[in-house]
């Protein structure tokens, strides 16, 4: 059992009701709804759970990545050239089906990654100045904020800490600052541990939430005082988690602490914090992250065949797993290996990669990026480059091929080459400029806003943010409604298919299906009937808008 | 001059250093004719080219800027392998990264068999009052090392041209007297070709990455 200190809910003013599903539904067609699968669409929100922490991540040799790899040597066997195969393999294991490759790109690079990392921590452990090449500048502002009331304000806090309680990352304030308070953490996560052999989740202290996870030899705290659950809050911290292994593998991360449990991992992350921060911003105003689900940018179907197929036939080259094409935070395009889906968390560490680093603006860029989803054990490689001159629209080639990025910056010119002919760029440059849709194009009196979801295809929608949701209050209060909602939904015990609840400023109805989620926010006056009523009408819309908003089928090299 | 005497070459230039030194403002100097204050730090690596045209050779150079964070430190190797040139980039203002460069020739010399341009880069020269490296001790460090020696600022674009110059220079001795530098020439490259297989693709590098290996593995018996 865990320990759960809570303190009453009150919820008093709060009038809802809940239905049984379907009653309601006046539309037999699922909007935004395929069978081909784009991106793994399989895993809810209800799935993420403290039991998954025990489940140990597939070790490396299983890895995706690592049989890509294998198949890749393998066909390296086949090569008529004698020479390249003997380079490649060593002649005994020649004869063998499954051929152990042990010079192929990944590994061979873990292990230098590994090299490196011990020779890093004897570094650490041998001289006492290997702390000063950390670069935190650590000034007397520093300490004062971390003890300021403003410090204490901040709505959100999100740490990272070692097992022994070394300090690696905190959102507000410099983490080396807040040594004392890490410690308390850790230390009260090793006493129920330890005393009760039991995990801490949560403290909720007067309109504070503490939300604590432990993972992989790291302790993740989130401390809240807006409208999260302790579950979303979990989400919040698994996405954490997620970053970490995306920049390190999980194999790097265990390695690493099995050699030194005491290791300093701002070493590693230095120059990661950006990321981290980027994450933390993007879920307080991007959905996609607490609806595991990604925004497609809304474009013509046959614009986007067109960008899709010209992905396809100008990216056929082996080892490339994904080809997708994101702008502004949207998906334009996917294009992906035979039997390999992109998982959304994973697309929202990509997203999240492209969003933090202005550095790709720059040139055509080769980085090693991790998708913990795809495969915690290895990296990926990933050729990023901008299609236009104001950098907004981003291609993305990710490979297993490690030495692959000549070939895929050919792939990336052809395809520049081809959009700009087919005037596809063009029409991605200007649904960026129209700005998505507002909610008048709906045309559905005393709706506010909505988020909607295609489970199907891990894919939503929702107009844009109009007053009086244009202020940042605003948005934020906007935000914590869905989050109420979301979290009546999913986390209230018994799962509510609708949900109808008046607050003071609005009426919100949460309706899942197994086909969709949808919240909905209207004025404060709608009465229950006709606020389903209204839903049934924006159904219809978005169905008859669906070839814009969703990405429906799905393409392969 | 006739176009028909003009001699091409393509080659791979590697520029190493600490974090922060300047490594991506000089080459976006040079490359670009740009500095700007707010560049973000590079994230993996980057690829430049840029052309230029030297006694009877059309030269492409292939730069790769690469990250100074510690977590690409690893992937370093893959850059330096194929390098037919590097520069070496410190700041004048950090004794440490003047350290580092050491590690890096260190590492160069540990790791690359095959002749290899090397220049070291003084950056941040306008930031004179702040200096902790001497011009003096870098020069003969340089010359130590058989490198060639600038002092550049990316701010106030000195010494970045003269320097890709001169290397480039080296870069034609080089391809001219040593006969596998491994260096490309344009002319004899076969037309790429997309369905042919990513072997054909591959520009030419001076080692293959299979032969390295082999190397390699020779060295630890
Ligand atoms: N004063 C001065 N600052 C420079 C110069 N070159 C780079 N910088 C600054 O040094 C910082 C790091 O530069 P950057 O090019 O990102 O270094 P890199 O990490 O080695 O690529 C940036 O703030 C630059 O504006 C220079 O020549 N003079
Ligand atoms: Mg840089």
């Amino acid at each position: 059992m865990a320990t759960e200190i809570r303190e009453a809910e009150q919820n008093a003013s709060v009038s809802d009701s809940d239905s049984g599903q379907s009653d309601f539904i006046e539309t037999n067609e699922i909007p935004g709804k395929s069978s081909n699968t784009l991106l793994v669409a399989n895993d809810s929100f209800e799935d993420l759970s403290y039991a998954e922490l025990n489940n140990t991540i597939v070790a490396s040799p299983m890895g995706t990545i690592n049989s890509l790899v294998k198949k890749k040597a393998k066909r390296s066997l086949s090569l008529p050239e004698r020479e390249h195969v003997e380079d490649t393999v060593s002649e005994s294991e020649v004869d063998d089906s499954e051929v152990e490759t042990s010079e192929i790109c990944d590994d061979s690079q873990v292990d230098m990654i590994e090299a490196r990392v011990t020779e890093l921590s004897l570094q650490e452990t041998t001289s006492q100045t290997a702390d000063a090449q950390i670069p935190h500048l650590m000034t007397n502002t520093d300490t004062d904020y971390v003890n300021s009331p403003e410090w204490k304000r901040q709505k959100k806090h999100i740490f990272i800490l070692s097992e022994s309680g070394k300090p690696i990352y905190s959102r507000h304030g410099n983490e080396d600052k807040l040594v004392t308070i890490m410690g308390v953490m850790q230390a009260l996560v090793s006493f129920v541990a330890d005393s009760n052999k039991d995990t801490l989740r949560s403290i909720v202290a007067g309109d504070h939430k503490f939300v604590f996870m432990t993972r992989d030899h790291l302790t993740f705290v989130g401390v809240t005082r807006g409208k999260e659950s302790t579950q979303q809050m979990f989400l919040q911290l698994t996405y954490m988690y997620n970053q970490v292994i995306s920049i390190l593998t999980h194999s790097t991360l265990t390695r690493i602490f099995k050699q030194h449990r005491n290791y300093d991992l701002r070493r590693p992350l230095s120059g990661a914090e950006k990321f981290f921060d980027n994450l933390l911003n993007l879920m307080d105003v991007e959905p996609g992250l607490l609806l595991t689900s990604v925004r497609c940018l809304p474009l013509d179907s046959n614009v986007r065949d067109i960008v899709s197929q010209t992905i396809a036939q100008h990216a056929k080259v082996k080892d490339l797993v994904f080809a997708l094409i994101i702008a502004q935070n949207q998906l334009v395009a996917v294009v992906r290996m035979k039997k390999y889906y992109l998982h959304p968390m994973d697309l929202h560490l990509i997203l999240n990669l492209i969003n933090a680093s202005e550095s790709f603006k720059a040139a055509e860029s080769w980085t090693p990026i991790c998708l913990p989803k795809f495969d915690a054990a290895g990296f990926l490689q990933a050729h990023v480059s901008y299609l236009d001159e104001e950098c907004q629209t981003c291609l993305l080639l990710l490979s297993v091929d490690i030495e692959a990025f000549y070939t895929l910056s050919e792939c990336k010119a052809k395809i520049q080459e081809r959009l700009i002919k087919y005037n596809a760029l063009a029409a991605i440059n200007n649904s960026l400029k129209r700005n998505s849709y507002s909610i008048q194009q709906c045309s559905i009196s005393d709706l506010r806003h909505f988020l909607y979801k295609s489970r199907s295809t891990a894919q939503y929608t929702s107009p844009e943010l109009e007053a009086p949701y244009n202020t940042k209050e605003e948005k934020e209060r906007l935000f914590g409604l869905y989050y109420y909602l979301h979290d009546r939904i999913h986390t209230s015990g018994r799962t509510l298919k609708i949900l109808f609840h008046v607050g003071a400023y609005e009426t919100l109805l949460g309706w899942v299906t197994t086909g969709f989620e949808l919240y909905a926010v209207f004025g404060p006056l709608v009465t229950k009937m006709s606020a389903i009523h209204a839903v049934n009408k924006l159904l219809r819309w978005i169905k008859k808008e669906e070839d814009r908003l969703f990405i429906l089928s799905s393409v392969t090299f | 001059m006739n176009d028909l005497n003009m001699k091409s070459l393509e080659a791979k230039v590697v520029v190493l250093g600490s974090q922060g030194v300047g490594k991506t403002s000089v080459v976006i100097r040079y490359v670009g004719g740009m500095f700007s204050k707010a560049v973000s730090p590079t994230i993996g690596a980057s690829f430049f080219t840029y052309k230029l045209t030297l006694e009877q050779y059309r030269v492409k150079l292939q730069v790769w800027d690469t990250a100074g964070q510690e977590r690409f430190r690893s992937m370093a190797p893959m850059y330096y392998r194929k390098a037919n040139a590097a520069m070496l980039v410190y700041d004048i203002t950090s004794l440490e990264s003047f350290y580092d460069i050491k590690d890096w020739v260190k590492e160069l010399k540990k790791n690359v068999d095959t002749p290899i341009v090397l220049c070291l880069l003084g950056n941040k020269s306008d930031l004179d009052s702040g200096r902790k490296v001497s011009k003096e001790d870098a020069a003969e460090y340089a010359s130590s090392i058989n490198a060639l020696f600038y002092e550049t600022s990316a701010l106030k674009n000195t010494g970045i041209e003269d320097a890709f110059l001169q290397v480039s220079k080296q870069l034609i001795h080089l391809y001219e007297t040593v006969p596998n530098s491994g260096m490309g020439s344009l002319i004899s490259q076969q037309p790429p070709d997309m369905f042919a297989g990513s072997q054909a693709l591959k520009l030419p590098d001076r080692q293959e990455p299979g032969q390295q290996q082999t190397s390699e593995s020779n060295c630890a018996c």
